[in-house]
């Protein structure tokens, strides 16, 4: 069974499906989806899509989009991925500010919270920094160079952050763990601090978000895994405060369908600010679910599940404003296998206000009604098939990628046979 | 009498026989590990390692302090194991062969002695490049040697080279401010590599020539180990490198 999976996975690589992205303008003035290599933003406040302006000369090249975000300013956009290439946008004129090549593909992107820094991490492990100099609207700057700040020896990171208060950038990778480093005074010169390592996840990690009130100096720590767990983390210590098990929950939830998955990958968290709750996504579950984090007792716990009922809606991206209570979901693919089309999307809202029962809102309920879902969704309809079909193909290109692929003793005895440097000698 | 049944084993020494545990010279850094890693350092169970040293809490009374980065056959481990013999010490090696020939070796050894002798050393596989913070808790070490290290020699392997600025900011986590780095090697490139980097990173200093001259582990850099013997045998050079790790605020 495991062998057969290996071999999906190896069959597989070719395409590269890239799973559907989303990210909210932290007062909702604007909203991103990403599809591939197709990024479009709906602008909420005219309610019109908006033309991205791109006019720096640096190589153009077209690949999927890995990693999009707003800065906690809401003044600067980022976005990367397999094309090598990190751009920076004003997230008001929708104007590119800098191409900044990277020499491997990017796996993830933050931007500091005074917007003086973009941090990338390529596949390689490596986590480089570009200092901007300032927003400087209407002018074409020359493309940066990223100077290289940390590195999680060879391992895909999988997320970056920084910490509410700025003096920590934490980077997550597919070997289980989570790097805390102090964002030094003069990042150029690369962070050579450590101050924790988060160590509990027995599986790759896939997202961290921070769990943040003013009344909070640090901030606590949430993360989500492959190992079906959301963990709860002190990152000055690096000390696992509390493990939130899903298994047994989407279990309960989808007893009467078919057998639940042993594992499930949390695919996405989503903190609410000023709250101690978060919303998860989780790979073959159609909805959402509620944690609620006691920030005294220092433990985590599911409080909703929110099932999306009739079509097939598994979120592969979850955001969310700081100014309102509005779940934004995506769900979709690019580079489906047998698939002529560059990719689908699917956008959902749903409201979290604590006060009222939350509710899945229809699409002329959304902000920007069907004009938004057009241009975010490329076309409105779409058939149920394709979208569980995209949630397959996103679930087994993120095992594929992030597992390690287990061989059997007689694969591995056979490809130490056909090794290169024995070859020369038989 | 147990190795006496054990045809890997020297009837006369009676320690394991290097012929039986031949391995490749050079593994690869880079590769998925299919070894079993620890999820944090308190999840290992060093009881296993260290059987003398565990209380009645079934834990081991203290930390290890020194670490041998690729460790090889273990001459280094072998040579501080009776100089320093109240620290606990372990070799972490790659080669799955070559660390099984070590655990033998440190077996036969603690029968073979007088005494609790050798009961202070132990050796693990793993790859340090990547899982050194599964093994040691922040400041946990005093001592990390890296001993004629694998070269690397074409400039697309260099990320593969044990030393390079973004592992010494593990290494400098690991270690405890005060806390010693010994690398030694035979190929002037890398030695000046390896110089290079220490000297660039802002948690490191150079040891003074008397701090070297008095630290009697220097000499052991050169001598104790099976690469070092290799090296003075055939008349070859090497090219050494101590540094401090510094308090350091960023």
């Amino acid at each position: 069974m495991e062998e057969s999976h290996i071999e999906e996975g190896e069959s597989q690589n070719k395409f590269e499906v890239a799973p559907a992205l989303i990210s909210v303008h932290p007062s909702q003035k604007s909203v991103a989806v990403t599809v591939g290599s197709d990024l479009r933003v709906f602008d909420l406040i005219e309610s019109c899509a908006v033309n991205l302006v791109d006019e720096s000369d640096g190589p153009f090249r077209k690949d999927s989009i890995r990693a999009i975000r707003y800065g906690a300013s809401g003044k600067l956009f980022v976005s990367a991925g397999d094309d090598k290439l990190v751009k920076i946008w004003s997230a008001e004129s929708w104007r590119c500010l800098y191409t900044v090549c990277s020499e491997k593909r990017v796996s993830a992107v933050a931007i500091s919270s005074d917007d003086s820094h973009v941090c990338y991490a390529d596949k390689f492990g490596v986590v480089w920094v570009v200092e901007l100099d300032g927003i400087n609207e209407g002018e074409v700057l020359p493309s940066k160079k990223g100077a290289p700040l940390l590195s999680h020896y060879c391992s895909i990171i999988t997320s970056l952050e920084f910490s509410p208060d700025g003096r920590y950038i934490l980077s997550a990778d597919r070997d289980f763990k989570i790097r805390v480093t102090v964002f030094p005074k003069k990042p150029l010169e690369g962070a050579h601090e450590i101050q924790s390592f988060c160590l509990g996840h027995t599986e790759f990690i896939t997202c961290i978000a921070f769990v943040w009130n003013p009344e909070l100096t640090q901030g606590y720590l949430m993360s989500g895994s492959g190992d079906s767990t959301v963990r709860l983390w002190d990152i000055t210590s690096g000390s696992l405060l509390d493990t939130c098990e899903i298994t047994t929950l989407t279990g309960h939830s989808e007893s009467n369908e078919s057998e639940p998955p042993a594992q499930v990958t949390v695919t996405d968290i989503c903190t609410i600010s000023n709250s101690s709750l978060a919303a998860v996504a989780i790979q073959s579950f159609q909805g959402t679910l509620l944690l609620s984090c006691d920030l005294l007792a220092h433990t985590l716990s599911i409080t909703k599940v929110i099932k999306i009922p009739g079509e097939s809606f598994i979120p592969t991206s979850i955001s969310v404003s700081t100014s309102t209570r509005l779940l934004w979901m995506v769900s979709g693919a690019s580079n489906l296998p047998g698939s002529n089309h560059p990719g689908f999307s699917r956008v959902r809202a749903i409201s979290l206000v604590e006060t009222e029962p939350s509710s899945i809102l229809e699409d002329e309920q959304i902000p920007g009604g069907s004009k938004l879902l057009e241009q975010l969704q490329g076309k409105v309809a779409i058939e149920e098939s394709v979208m569980s079909a995209a949630a397959e193909a996103v679930r087994e290109a993120m095992s594929s990628l992030l597992m390690k692929k287990q061989y059997s003793e007689e694969k591995r005895e056979f490809r130490k046979r056909t090794r290169n440097d024995k070859k020369t000698t038989q | 009498m147990d190795s006496e049944t054990k045809p890997t084993f020297s009837k006369s020494t009676g320690l394991p026989r290097k012929r039986f545990y031949r391995a490749r010279a050079h593994s690869n850094p880079l590769s998925d590990s299919h070894f079993p890693i620890p999820i944090s350092p308190l999840h290992v169970d060093f009881s296993l390692h260290f059987p003398k040293f565990v209380e009645a809490n079934s834990k081991i009374s203290k930390k290890i302090e020194f670490a041998d980065i690729g460790c090889g056959f273990g001459g280094l481990l072998i040579s501080l194991a009776t100089l320093f013999p109240d620290t606990l010490m372990i070799g972490m090696e790659l080669r799955d062969k070559v660390t099984e020939y070590v655990k033998e070796r440190i077996l036969a050894l603690r029968r073979t002695s007088s005494g609790d002798q050798y009961e202070n050393i132990s050796v693990v596989r793993t790859n340090s490049m990547k899982y050194i913070p599964n093994y040691f808790e922040k400041g946990q070490l005093s001592k990390m040697f890296f001993l004629f290290p694998d070269p690397h020699f074409k400039e697309k392997n260099h990320r593969r080279r044990v030393i390079s600025t973004h592992l010494l900011d593990e290494y400098a986590y690991v270690l405890r401010a005060g806390g010693i780095v010994y690398t030694i090697t035979d190929v002037e490139e890398l030695g000046e590599w390896m110089r290079s980097c220490l000297e660039k990173h802002p948690m490191f200093e150079s040891l003074t020539q008397e701090e070297l001259d008095s630290d009697p582990v220097v000499e052991l850099l050169c001598n104790a180990t099976e690469e070092g013997q290799k090296v003075a045998r055939n008349g070859g050079q090497t090219f050494r490198a101590v540094f401090r790790r510094i308090a350091y605020v960023s």
